[in-house]
């Protein structure tokens, strides 16, 4: 498939548009110098992940992606980042200083998994999405072929819950401890 | 559309992730960056789906459990992080060398 003919079809203008967006905001997330900026650059790229389901037709992942990731997980990460009192302004020493390494290992990643995405499926298209994928069939899939991960999955999730509670309790003193029971 | 299209943008933001991971040293920072390795993660498996279009949508299934656990994973890393923020009043990984050698 010729570039033009590729250029030509508007779905790639609105793929290449948010796809901009994507990258541009995962590179931000990674080189930006304050906590709260790479938090929301994080939400750009998420939104823009959101759009993309949406071109190929996931409308129902797509939008429990902006509930959870972006609506509950980032909230999280904002927590985190005002309760560990993260300097809020521009902040110098965030990196580490020895970056040439890191970039090296990740661009060999990228060209490998990109390489051989490119050797095992050039040219490869996705045909018309046609109508979105109805939650119907999600929920059916998730309550019949996999409703073994699926409850495993509610488990992970009481386990997560049980241990966070567990560990960020507040230590109490003995003295403290006696004060509670007594009650 | 290509497969390769998604393919590709989803090994860039993976690369992006694995570098943040290695160069951030706020533990945040470094939470932040898998979760954008998952995203990309998230991607390729939907892209799959729209080119292999399995009569359940199994590939979207998957992308379902990845952000399920991934969002349980950033519960118990932030809750980690409150308390080695509390024992040491610093959330830098390099003030965390005490079991190495």
């Amino acid at each position: 498939m010729s570039f033009v003919d590729w250029i030509s079809e508007p779905v790639n203008w609105v793929y290449a548009a948010i796809g901009l967006v994507v990258l541009y905001s995962a590179f931000r997330v990674v080189t930006v110098k304050n906590v709260v900026h790479a938090a929301l650059f994080l939400v750009a790229s998420l939104a823009g992940t959101a759009g993309l389901f949406l071109i190929l037709g996931a409308e129902f992942v797509a939008w429990v992606l902006v509930l959870v990731y972006i609506g509950a997980v980032i909230v999280l990460f904002l927590f985190g980042i005002m309760i560990t009192r993260a300097p809020t302004g521009k902040d110098e020493n965030l990196d580490s200083q020895k970056k040439v390494w890191p970039a090296i290992l990740s661009i060999g990643v990228f060209v490998a998994m990109a390489g051989s995405s490119i050797s095992a499926f050039e040219s490869q298209l996705i045909n018309d999405v046609g109508e979105p994928t109805s939650t119907e069939v999600i929920g059916e899939a998730l309550l019949g072929r996999f409703v073994i991960p699926f409850e495993v999955v509610s488990f992970v999730l009481l386990a997560a819950l049980i241990g966070g509670i567990t560990i960020a309790r507040r230590d109490l003193s003995p003295a403290e401890e006696e004060e509670r029971h007594a009650v | 559309m290509l497969l390769n299209q998604f393919l590709i943008l989803a090994a860039a933001m993976f690369a992006l992730g694995v570098y943040g991971l290695l160069v951030r040293r706020n533990i945040v920072l470094i939470l932040l960056s898998v979760e954008l390795m998952l995203n990309a993660v998230n991607i390729n498996l939907v892209a799959f789906e729209s080119y292999l279009r399995s009569s359940e949508a199994i590939g979207q299934v998957f992308a379902i459990f990845v952000i399920t656990v991934a969002a349980a994973e950033v519960g118990i890393g932030l809750a980690i992080v409150l308390m080695i923020f509390r024992n040491r009043r610093s959330s830098n990984v390099d003030d965390l060398s005490l079991m190495r050698w």
